[in-house]
């Protein structure tokens, strides 16, 4: 059955905070109804602590680093889902019970299987 | 631009041509039993690409072949196993193309025990569904739903979009890869995902009959076929839907529209406005067909109406007239007020206008349409501030709005019309500034 990653996008929150247990405990409620289908993810530390490495020059080149994220938006990468389903559309109902589609919007992109 | 265009492929025979070659109508039969077998090989292959690579390679042999020997007894059997055949091949040929598991899936598919061409309904509504899907966007929806649902060819679909062919190619290919990629599924869908599903495919569906509609004159006779393509679909979402409010509208919107298609042009494929129509050509079985379908839709949705069934309700009003001044503009008005409240947008509040005006308040109509915003290189927004200001007896600034609406149409008939009843005033020029 495909993969699909189902990353999110909200605002940028630091869930190790107490402040976001409740919202954590909706996470938690979902990955709970979704088990099924959930075959890994990640929830990620806000985008302050982020570093975004560059090679300059091409492969070997020299590496550059900035502090933040790769983008500046509103919304931040907060998280992911790994979901094995059937086919789009069961992705997309698990992905819509996730809470960052109504706090922010989840992409779900089609993983590429790996050569074997 | 691209009306004018005349190419072997079949675009450009009018309807009025008296005779086609063996040819053309022969590909055109095709066409329509492509469609079939294209639905029900990407049921049993699962891949839409490659059933669509097959049935193409497929209907060319059958050109050569049945222009040959006859057209076979049956002629669906005959093109889906040679489009079995032909996939086979492709599968053989093109193994980068598909992953080990999945060509071993597709294969043992293709060898299982055929099913001949069956249950074709249930087929062409799941690919609508596929096609119509909401994770493409409106412009990959219509450019599929005419390549796969209607049998365009790729040059035909960039034709009647004004596109060019090879950005079509690359839409076309984009939206196909990412059926198959994503995992879009060949399903209708269930039955709690329907209504928000349903919105998407009758505005397609809708979409591909105005592409037909608007052009039936100087259009190739392909895009008139595209009306009758698009009310085909719209009927076989009634047979899944029967009962859905926007189904009916839409078919109901369809058929009363279409109901005049022989009387919108004169011999010359001059104009015919509404008003000057021979309703003697009004093709009633289409317009009872449709009031009924346009009364079921409104009894169906009763507080919120279905978009497509107030314009089903606007189209029947006007239907029901047996002549103009019976025409019951107060009543179109107050379908074009509630259609504003479900769909406020300034098309819709231009059409109002327009109803107003007719209503007996051209000024507040002229008022009203002046005030739009976002409209500017809307054909129809110029169009209406011409009569409009024409009937106040405004001809030069009714000139200028005229002009404007010139560039832009493509439609000859349109240009011819507008150059007619708002002829040029010395003086006037296109420099207005825009709104």
């Amino acid at each position: 059955m495909p993969l699909y990653a189902a990353i999110i996008y909200s605002a940028d929150v630091d869930w190790s905070l107490p402040e976001y247990a409740d919202e954590t405990k909706e996470y938690m409620a979902f990955a709970e109804g979704a088990a099924a289908v959930i075959r890994g993810g990640a929830a990620l530390y806000p985008t302050a602590t982020a570093t975004t490495v560059t090679v300059k020059g091409g492969k070997g080149g020299d590496v550059v680093l900035s502090d933040g994220p790769y983008a500046e938006t509103k919304e931040a990468l907060t998280g992911f889902y790994l979901l094995e389903c059937a086919d789009l559309d069961e992705a997309i109902r698990h992905a819509a019970a996730i809470p960052g589609a109504w706090n922010g919007a989840i992409e779900v992109r089609p993983v590429l299987p790996l050569m074997s | 631009m691209t009306t004018g265009d005349t190419t072997p492929s079949g675009g450009s025979v009018t309807s009025s041509a008296p005779l086609r070659s063996a040819d053309l109508a022969l590909a055109e039969f095709l066409r329509g039993e492509g469609r079939r077998v294209v639905a029900t090989l990407t049921r049993q292959l699962g891949d839409l690409a490659l059933a669509e690579d097959a049935v193409q390679d497929a209907s060319l042999r059958a050109l050569e072949v049945w222009a040959r020997d006859g057209v076979p007894e049956n002629p669906g059997a005959w093109l889906f196993v040679a489009a079995k055949r032909r996939a086979i091949d492709i599968l053989r040929r093109e193994r980068s193309r598909f992953d080990k598991e999945r060509q071993a899936t597709i294969m043992s598919a293709l060898t299982a025990p055929d099913d001949a061409p069956h249950d074709l309904e249930d087929d062409q509504l799941r690919l609508i569904f596929t096609c119509c899907h909401p994770a493409l966007s409106t412009e990959a929806q219509v450019a599929l739903s005419l390549r796969v649902l209607c049998g365009l060819t790729v040059a035909e679909v960039a034709r009647s979009l004004l596109a060019s062919e090879q950005t079509m190619a690359k839409r076309l290919t984009r939206a196909r890869t990412k059926i198959a990629k994503a995992g879009i599924p060949y399903v209708v869908p269930r039955p709690d995902e329907l209504p928000e599903r349903v919105d998407g495919v009758t505005t397609t569906v809708y979409l591909l009959f105005s592409e037909g509609y608007a052009s039936l004159s100087d259009g190739p006779a392909l895009r008139s076929a595209l009306a009758d393509e698009a009310i085909r679909l719209g009927r076989l979402l009634t047979v899944l839907l029967p009962g859905s409010p926007a189904v009916e509208g839409l078919l109901a919107t369809m058929l009363l529209q279409h109901s005049r298609r022989a009387s919108r042009f004169d011999a010359n494929g001059d104009v015919v406005l509404l008003a000057d129509q021979d309703r003697a050509l009004w093709n009633t079985a289409l317009i009872n067909e449709g009031l009924a379908l346009a009364a079921a839709a409104i009894t169906h949705s009763p507080r919120h109406p279905e978009r497509f069934a107030v314009t089903a309700a606007i189209a029947g009003c006007h239907a029901l007239a047996a002549d103009p001044a019976e025409t019951d503009w107060p009543a179109i008005l107050r379908w074009y007020d509630v259609l504003a409240t479900i769909d406020p947008n300034p098309v819709v509040k231009l059409n109002r206008a327009a109803a107003l005006a007719e209503s007996g308040s051209p000024g507040e109509a002229l008022a009203d349409v002046d005030a739009l915003v976002g409209l500017d290189s809307y054909f129809w927004f110029h169009a209406t501030r011409a009569e409009l200001l024409a009937r106040r007896g405004a001809a030069a600034d009714a000139s200028v709005a005229a002009q404007r609406a010139l560039e832009l149409t493509d439609s000859e008939p349109q240009r011819r019309l507008l150059r007619r009843r708002y002829p040029p005033v010395p003086g006037a020029t296109s420099s207005e500034v825009p709104l």
